[in-house]
């Protein structure tokens, strides 16, 4: 290795492997995947959230998931919870839906309110 | 490169490797690939997570979920139900991790909470034989600082300023050893490592040469650029077969990278490293004998001075450290010797690895600031003793320390406090002694050690810990006098003051320790003929209680026919015919047969 440019591009390339491995800070994305959220299509949304968070660099953010949460005719549902802020709800996601939310909610803080659960309620 | 929304790290140190863990990791493989899950989550094998007490240990990542005692069978459940679902198995987690409703994290856990961990930070946070991982972690940044930003004398300068003294047990300032290899005179100088952990008990080297071993080769490197060497050797008993790869694996990475080998960071400087094995012979590890073994001659120890720093490997100056020494040195230069200066006590920087074993409920490695009590460390820490027990005594510094006993349980542990107590740091094996312990015992366990380990150079050491050892074998027969007790304390003496090396002059510790502190055992032993413990099986008999309901079951168990009784009717032990084997004890449904 004959420059310190190259050690920083491996490290680059190579955070990924291992920025998943810390405690739960910051933000929590968590996808619902009990059978019911599966079957609605949990699993896509899932990786486009994965995918937009690492496609951004966005640090500190952990994308989970959970089982069921009893709202399985929302489903698919995300909840996000940052720190200090109340967690939001959003339901019937797909992939699409995903990356908004990522652009929106996480980068620029502002709450995707149509796809809140709150837009569907009675 | 593919993306992973989970990461399931699987321990795979010496410890968890011996109970089933490569199993673990295939059978893991096998199911995530059966689900189709194996683009979405990571398999990791890594280094010691240090609490082998509940191995094999199971990490998934993002949520931090801490299995315990995993076997073979319950990674079906694992997978099925976490991995694929996103429901944790409670029953499979540390036991310590569940609270009432909620799950914590590995790091939220009381064995982690108190540590800090540098040395080891690493440990079973990577894959210890993927160099990227290292790189991704902040690895060798501190080498090309170092060569690219700093002259050597200002490398060595942040050395001094951090405090760090060496941890293979003397605690000799790393920054000056340093300082006078640079100073010493010669063309050729080396720089060496060493990893011949003897201590039995401790193995906080080898968990670092397997969980992290680019950390030795990036400080090596480090170690060579301060004081001129091109050349480490690492000595590195053969019994750790598993350090010895992983140290061989990253050796042949890092030359691939150009991390070892001629001009690296395009700075002109040459370094590369090769392994000696050593036999296993506990005093290898000490550092004359150690240099005397690298180069191929019976491992004997020689007169100081002329010290290592002046004529060391083919008596050239040579630099040697200790592993977990090594340790500290990258995230020295990353976070400043002044963070490094700002833990632990005024005169012991830094933090301390301990290898905490006996009675104690977490077995494992830790590493705490220096400073923290010996009580942190043996009940939050340690998760106290089992069984409800009375701690008694722990013993630091393996043989060559002394016994602690429980007045001083509050006391800091750093070098200068437990030197002032009989004991010392050594390499930082702990082990925790409760009331069925017996002292004279204990003592006697690490000075036939030492017996075995005396090399035979010179007479203090080789007869006098010999004759030590009949004296303690006659006080445990029941054959002591008090005059033998005055005789043990002034041969330990004796054997302190005119040993040749460090093996010698720390010997009797064990024994002097607990003549100080546990006296009255002694006495008991020699005085009243009576092991106050009921360990020395000499003065040790058995006798069956009134709680006896007759049941025969010792009676059949006992292998001489020492026990007689009809049914339903207490038996009693023939204490002649007994050979105190204790087989009856263990077979009573009743706890009615005692020693005493």
């Amino acid at each position: 290795m004959k420059t310190i440019a190259e050690l920083n591009k491996i490290r680059q390339e190579s955070l990924e492997r291992v920025n998943l491995r810390h405690d739960r800070k910051g933000t929590r994305i968590v996808v619902f995947m009990g059978t019911c959220g599966i079957a609605a299509g949990a699993r896509p949304v899932l990786m486009a959230l994965i995918e937009e968070v690492n496609k951004r660099n966005i640090e500190n953010v952990v994308v989970t998931q959970a089982g069921c949460k009893g709202a399985c005719r929302l489903e698919p549902t995300v909840e996000v919870y940052k720190q200090g802020e109340e967690k939001v709800t959003y339901v019937y996601m797909t992939p699409e839906k995903a990356r908004k939310v990522i652009a929106e909610h996480i980068v620029s803080g502002q709450i995707v309110d149509e796809y809140a659960i709150g837009a569907y309620a009675e | 490169m593919d993306l992973f929304r989970s990461h399931v790290l699987v321990c795979a140190g010496t410890g968890c490797t011996s109970s089933d863990a490569l199993k673990i990791l295939d059978a893991f493989e096998a199911l995530l690939e059966k689900h189709d899950l194996q683009k979405e989550v990571k398999v990791v094998k890594t280094g010691c997570f240090g609490l082998c007490e509940a191995g094999p240990i199971v990490i998934v990542y993002p949520e931090g979920a801490f299995y315990s005692h995993i076997k073979v069978e319950d990674v079906e459940r694992i997978t099925e139900e976490h991995l694929l679902k996103g429901r944790i198995v409670r029953d499979l987690l540390y036991k310590e991790s569940i609270e009432e409703d909620t799950i914590k994290a590995i790091d939220e856990v009381g064995f982690y909470k108190k540590q800090q961990r540098v040395s080891l930070r690493n440990c079973g946070m990577i894959d210890p034989e993927v160099v990227e991982e290292y790189i991704a972690v902040d690895g060798y940044q501190a080498l090309a600082k170092v060569l690219t930003e700093m002259t050597p004398e200002e490398t060595i300068d942040v050395v001094k300023r951090s405090g760090l003294r060496g941890r293979g047990g003397g605690g000799f300032p790393s920054g000056l050893k340093w300082e006078f290899t640079a100073k010493a005179e010669g063309e050729q100088k080396y720089v060496a490592c060493n990893a011949d952990e003897g201590d039995p008990g401790a193995f906080m080297d080898r968990s670092v040469l397997e969980g992290d071993p680019h950390v030795i080769i990036e400080s090596m490197a480090i170690a060579g650029y301060a004081v001129g060497a091109d050349l480490g050797y690492v000595y590195i008993r053969a019994e750790y077969p598993i350090a010895v790869r992983r140290l061989q694996i990253a050796i042949d990475q890092a030359r691939e990278k150009g991390l070892l080998g001629k001009d690296i960071f395009g700075t002109g400087f040459n370094f590369d490293m090769e392994i000696r094995l050593g036999a296993g012979a506990f005093v290898c590890g000490e550092e004359t004998a150690l240099l005397n073994s690298i180069e191929g001659q019976r491992g004997m120890p020689r007169p100081r001075p002329p010290f290592p720093a002046i004529k060391g490997v083919w008596n050239k100056p040579t630099l040697l450290n200790n592993v977990e020494t090594y340790a500290n040195i990258p995230q020295i230069f990353l976070k400043g010797p002044e963070w490094f200066a700002g833990i632990g006590t005024e005169k012991s920087k830094g933090t301390k690895v301990f290898a905490l074993g006996g009675k104690i409920n977490n077995t494992g490695l830790l590493e705490v600031p220096m400073g923290t009590t010996v009580r942190e460390v043996v009940y939050d820490v340690g998760g106290g003793i089992p069984g409800g027990k009375a701690f008694k005594a722990v013993q630091t510094g393996g043989p060559s320390g002394g016994c602690i006993p429980a007045d001083y349980l509050d006391t800091p542990i750093d070098y200068d406090n437990l030197i002032s107590l009989g004991s010392m740091m050594g390499s930082g094996g702990m082990i925790v002694m409760d009331e069925d312990n017996c002292m004279v015992d204990i003592a006697r366990f690490f000075l036939d050690f030492t017996v075995e380990e005396s090399c035979g150079k010179c007479p203090p050491c080789r007869i006098g810990t010999k004759r030590m050892m009949e004296t303690l074998d006659k006080i445990t027969e029941g054959k002591g006098t008090l005059g033998d007790l005055d005789n043990l304390e002034r041969l330990a003496k004796n054997i302190k003051s005119s040993s040749l090396c460090g093996l010698g002059q720390t010997a009797p510790n064990p024994v002097l320790s607990t003549l100080k502190y546990f006296r009255d055992e002694y006495e008991a032993h020699v005085i009243d003929k009576k092991c106050p413990a009921g360990v020395c099986q000499a003065l040790t008999n058995f006798y069956i209680t009134e709680d006896c309901k007759g049941c025969t079951l010792c009676k059949k168990e006992c292998p001489v026919d020492a026990i007689a009784g009809e049914k339903k009717e207490m038996h009693i032990v023939d204490t002649d015919a007994c050979i105190k084997c204790g087989a009856c004890v263990d077979k009573c449904p009743f706890k009615a047969i005692i020693k005493k």
